[in-house]
This record gives structure tokens, C-alpha cells and sequence, in this order.
């Protein structure tokens, strides 16, 4: 193991679609223990970077290294066995199944032979009340539908799943965009948490705020390549906002409104 | 959105600290034990069950609860259950079938061509027609899957060419018939038949009108002689398939993908797959009934299973599934099935025009589709 090595370290990433350029050379690093934050506006390119990164696209071209091995990932699943996990902002989860039910899906532990081999259910929920004791959602119920939980709390979940499942990095797709600022800060609280666990953690988000509350360092994406990256102690918030928005046109809109953007 | 002029979440505290959220929780506390009790899929089936057990007992002639007269209900019931508990599945999986009807007409052609032309024994005919079947479904799936069209279309489709197949090569194998006879004959007695035709428990019957447990004829015999086996099949593929649903990772699979195909996906459940398998599944079923059906009465035609595809549907809605797929349950089609039987063979035993039996149906239908509604919303804590 190259423990030196950050956890992923993609090089000159590109991306086309057809004509449509959507990455024109993007390079990234995250280490462990590190929340890297990704910011850019609408059709900066990040969602492509994550699926990328998830091995639901495959890089046009570019160099990809996970713990300083090049690796090459041919669906989501690959990915996952190499300790990506990606938590997408509202295809976590399943309302109407229960909270363990969503927990264990897709990678339920199995008991007894072939053909009668069953889910052990009753251990599944003890895990499950654990975990989610462990983050601090009180869940009365494991067999409760996930319907039943927050916005915050279905996305605690979500990430307290692929960290149980032994995720080395968690790409989180906007985790706070949808949430109110209570739940907001729930999440940004368990991401530290993950954080803390010497998890590398990549934090894709449009909203600096959420970003300079838990980023150690940021990378602004603009129109398919990066604008650079910054640790927290180089840049301050107002700079970042403007870095992404892409210069003067949101600092005259924020005089004009009254500095609310 | 206006933002908090603060950074919203302050990283000053340590973490492993259990954040303190009472509020809500207190809310949830409350509608928990409505929840729990709604959360069952099958909790509207049951409850009819009750209500139509209720609804006959009060009108109907005493002999309908008679055992002979359960098993007049219970028949019907079964061959509609085994579909119904497939077509559920396949519900809870995100898909329709529309062809299953139709398939029940085709799959019982392919059987009493391979009884009656190639000359196959039981033991070879029946895995073969469940086969050609099994393909027929996994054809079904696969276009649905590929094209992403809406499988209520694409099955649409299958309705017709099944149906209009199995008049073709009807009229094809029997030199211009509809009808395919003889099959039984030609199928002749052995082991293989006993599962799929008459009746089981035979023995046990006969010793219990010994034991004056049962009415009897005033020779001895039992007046019910057994259970016809598409019952035993019915309770056997209701069970398995509870079991499967509610115990198993495929099981968890199906809900998945019916719930949500994206995040099954991105959760390393293989959709696709749990897909074709349940097409493949619910055409199997029918091929069963049908070669249930094609035993006991001895020949096939080309009306076998109309409308069946909506009888199973219908059934399996009653039986808690939702429309939109992820809930649902096996054993509620099971006791949707039973409803069907109950009624349809029940208003002969009352007074009442056994005509009314399609708008019970269409009412039953509509109170099930709004019950589910609002149990979905119970459970997903939607407004």
C-alpha cells in the first residue's frame, strides 16, 4: 500500500459526448482524512466529473489513480469494489421500502443454502439501529419506510450506508441543495464526522457557504476544466463565490440586491 | 434560495456527540402505531376477505360454506391466484403483463402440440412448454428493458400476437379447429399427471367421511374425494412467493427496482436482470395454469385465459400492489384471488343477478386503487 499516495488522483480528464466537450482536461486530488469540495455553477461539469469518477462514464481520455494505482472503471459497480461511493442528491433511497430494507439493498448478507438462502432481517435491523444510532437519527422503527425520514436524515443515511459498507471515498452530489438550514447542517455535521474517520470525502455543491463550512480545500470547475485549487487558509469565501459565478457579473448583481446573493 | 448571512453549520464542536432532534421525532411517535398497522400490503385484502365472507354468510345458501362448496370457490380462485400472485410480483417489480392471458391460450397450444403432434410424455412436454414460455416472457422483458418503452405497451402488443397466434396455430394443428381435443387421453395416467390434474389427500378424505368428518354419500364415499392440486399449487406458489419477496436479497431486489430503478441501480442491484426474470416468471405462470387447466379439462382452445391478464392484475391491486410498483405484496393477491373466487361463485348460491359480479368487480377495483393511495401516502409520509 502507498499510504502517500492521495486515495484519487485523476489527471487531465476529458470527457466528450458526442461533439459536446463536456470535460476538457480536468485534474483532481483528494486525500484521506480531507474534504474536497467541488464548486461550480450549472454545466460547469460536474455532474459528468462525478459519474466519471463513479464509472457510470468512461473518460474520453486522462489518467485515473486510486491510491496511486491507474485504474480503469467499466460500471458503477467496479467503482464501488475500489471504495467509491457516490451518494446522489435524490436517488439515494427508495420511499416506500424500510429504512433497513435501503440500508443493506444490494448488498444484503445472506444465510443457509442454496435454494433457501435467506436474508437474516432481524440482524440487518439490529445493524441498522446501530448505525443509525451512531449518527444520531433516533429510528423508532428500522422497518420504518424511508418516506417516513427527512430530506437531512435520508441523506445521513445514505452516506452512513456507504461508509458502513467500507467507502475509502464518498462523492456526495449536492447533499445539501434540497435540505432547509437545520437539516443542512445535520449533514455538513456528518460529513466532518466522516472526515474525522480518515474518509477523503468529495463535496460537490453550488453553495459556497455550505462548501467553506466543511472544505479543507476547494476546486472550482467552469465550463468543463478547473479553475484551480485552493486550500481553505489561500481564499477567502467572497473570493471563491466569485472565482465560480466567473468574476464581476455576480458581484454587481449582489450590490444591486443588497449583498443577499 | 437567500442564504443565512452566517455559515450555517459552525464545526466548532467535537463529533461522536448524538445530536439532540426531539421535535420531530415526537411527531412520529404518534403516527407510528397507524403506520405499523398500515404498513402491511395486504391489510386492504384481508379486510375484504372479511367483509365479502360477511356479505355471504348473511345472504347466501348455507351449502356455499360447505366443503364442497369452498373448494367450488376455491378452484376458480386458483387458477386466477397463480397469476395474479406472479402478476403482483412483477408489479412490485415496476412492470405489467399484459399477455399473460393470452399466453395462457398459446402456452396451452405449445402443450397439446407437444402431447398430441410430437408425442412427448408428460415428463418431457411440460418443462418444454414451461420453457418456450419462460423465453416468450424473457423476449417481453427484453424489449422493455432496451426500449424503455412502458411495458404496459409492449405487452399490449404481446396480448394480440399470442392471441391471434394461438388461433392461428390452432386452426393450423387441427386441420381449421379452435379447439385442440384429446389432449388428456393422449397424456394417458402416470406419476407426472397426478401433480397437475384431480385431486390430492385423497386417502385423508376418504378416512375422515369414514370418521363421519365430513358429508358423505350414503355409499361411503366422501362427497368431496380431494383437493384439486391447482389449489395445492396455488397455496404452494403464494407461499414461496411471499417467502421470496419478503426474505430473500432477490426478494429486496424486486422491491428495489419497482421502487426506483436509478438508486437500485446505483446500489449494485442488478435491475435488468430481476426484470427479464420476473417476465420470465409471470409467462411461466401462465403456461402453469394453462397446463392445469389443458389436464383437467382434456383439451385447449383458443378463448383459454381471456381477459385473465386484467382478472391478475385487478387481484393483485386489491391485494395491496400499487400501480406504480415497490409495494405490494404476494400474499394479498393471494387473498385477492379468494375474493374473486368468493364472489363470482357466491352470487350463484344468493339471490341476487350473477350479473352484478362485474360491477362488485369494477367497485372493488376502485375502493382498492384509493385505499393503497392512501396507505402509500401513510407510509412514505407524503402530504
Amino acid at each position: 500500500m502507498t499510504t502517500n499516495a492521495p486515495l484519487i488522483d485523476i489527471r487531465n480528464v476529458v470527457k466528450h459526448f458526442g461533439s459536446v466537450i463536456a470535460l476538457s482536461g480536468v485534474s483532481l486530488t483528494v486525500n484521506r482524512g480531507e474534504v474536497m469540495c467541488l464548486l461550480g455553477d450549472n454545466g460547469a461539469g460536474k455532474s459528468t466529473l462525478i459519474k466519471t469518477l463513479a464509472g457510470v462514464h468512461q473518460p474520453t481520455s486522462g489518467e485515473f489513480l486510486v491510491d496511486g494505482r491507474h485504474v480503469t472503471f467499466t460500471s458503477p459497480r467496479d467503482a464501488l469494489d475500489a471504495g467509491i461511493a457516490t451518494v446522489y442528491q435524490d436517488l439515494a433511497m427508495i420511499p416506500l421500502m424500510s429504512v433497513t430494507r435501503n440500508f443493506f439493498m444490494g448488498r444484503e448478507p445472506v444465510k443457509g443454502m442454496w435454494p433457501f438462502r435467506y436474508v437474516d432481517f432481524d440482524h440487518c435491523n439490529e445493524v441498522t439501529q446501530e448505525e443509525m444510532h451512531k449518527i444520531g437519527i433516533d429510528v423508532r422503527d428500522p422497518n420504518q419506510a424511508v418516506g417516513t425520514l427527512s430530506g437531512g436524515e435520508r441523506q445521513c443515511v445514505a452516506i452512513a450506508r456507504a461508509v458502513y459498507f467500507g467507502a475509502k471515498v464518498l462523492i456526495l452530489d449536492e447533499p445539501t441543495s434540497a435540505l432547509g438550514v437545520a437539516q443542512t447542517s445535520m449533514v455538513l455535521k456528518y460529513i466532518h464526522q466522516v472526515r474525522q474517520k480518515g474518509l477523503g470525502v468529495i463535496f460537490i455543491t453550488h453553495n459556497v457557504r455550505h462548501a467553506y463550512a466543511v472544505g479543507d480545500r476547494f476546486t472550482v470547475l467552469n465550463r468543463g476544466k478547473t479553475l484551480g485549487t485552493y486550500a481553505k487558509s489561500e481564499i477567502q469565501i467572497d473570493e471563491l463565490q466569485n472565482l465560480m459565478a466567473g468574476g464581476k457579473e455576480l458581484q454587481v448583481l449582489s450590490s444591486d440586491l443588497g449583498g443577499m446573493v | 434560495m437567500v442564504d443565512v448571512s452566517q455559515p450555517t453549520a459552525p464545526m466548532t464542536s467535537p463529533v461522536g456527540g448524538v445530536s439532540a432532534r426531539p421535535a420531530r421525532d415526537e411527531r412520529l411517535k404518534e403516527a407510528s402505531f397507524v403506520t405499523k398497522a398500515m404498513r402491511r400490503p395486504e391489510l386492504g385484502a384481508l379486510a375484504g376477505l372479511v367483509l365479502v365472507t360477511i356479505f355471504f354468510l348473511s345472504t347466501a345458501d348455507p351449502s356455499m360454506f360447505t366443503l364442497a362448496g369452498l373448494m367450488n370457490i376455491l378452484s376458480p380462485a386458483a387458477q386466477l391466484g397463480i397469476l395474479a400472485i406472479a402478476a403482483a410480483m412483477l408489479m412490485i417489480g415496476g412492470e405489467f403483463d399484459l399477455s399473460i392471458g393470452s399466453m395462457v391460450a398459446f402456452a396451452g397450444l405449445v402443450f397439446g402440440s407437444f402431447v398430441i403432434i410430437t408425442d412427448w410424455p408428460l415428463l418431457l412436454a411440460i418443462p418444454a412448454t414451461l420453457i418456450v414460455a419462460g423465453l416468450l416472457g424473457g423476449v417481453n422483458g427484453q424489449i422493455v428493458i432496451r426500449t424503455k418503452l412502458p411495458s404496459f405497451i409492449v405487452t399490449l402488443a404481446f396480448l394480440f400476437i399470442l392471441r391471434g397466434l394461438s388461433l392461428v396455430g390452432l386452426k393450423w394443428a387441427t386441420g381449421g379447429s379452435t379447439q385442440m381435443r384429446g389432449i388428456g387421453a393422449e397424456a394417458g395416467e402416470s406419476y407426472v399427471r397426478e401433480i397437475f390434474s384431480g385431486v390430492a389427500f385423497e386417502g385423508v378424505f376418504s378416512w375422515l367421511a369414514a370418521q363421519d368428518l365430513i358429508a358423505k354419500f350414503p355409499n361411503g364415499m366422501p362427497t368431496v374425494t380431494g383437493v384439486p392440486v391447482s389449489i395445492i399449487w396455488f397455496v404452494v406458489f403464494a407461499a414461496a412467493a411471499t417467502w421470496i419477496l419478503l426474505r430473500t436479497r432477490v426478494g429486496n431486489w424486486i422491491f428495489a427496482a419497482g421502487g426506483d430503478p436509478n438508486a437500485a441501480r446505483n446500489s449494485g442491484v442488478p435491475v435488468d436482470r430481476v426484470k427479464t426474470g420476473l417476465f420470465m416468471l409471470t409467462a411461466c405462470a401462465a403456461a402453469l395454469v394453462a397446463i392445469l387447466t389443458v389436464l383437467d379439462a382434456g383439451s385447449t382452445d383458443a378463448r383459454r385465459g381471456f381477459q385473465k391478464e386484467f382478472e391478475a392484475i385487478i387481484a393483485a391491486v386489491i391485494g395491496g400492489c400499487l400501480l406504480t410498483g415497490g409495494y405490494g405484496s404476494a400474499i394479498g393477491a393471494f387473498f385477492g384471488a379468494i375474493i374473486f373466487g368468493m364472489v363470482s361463485i357466491g352470487l350463484t348460491y344468493t339471490r341476487f343477478d350473477s350479473d352484478w359480479f362485474q360491477v362488485f368487480l369494477g367497485a372493488m377495483l376502485l375502493l382498492a386503487v384509493l385505499f393503497n393511495n392512501f396507505i402509500r401516502r401513510k407510509v412514505t409520509g407524503e402530504r
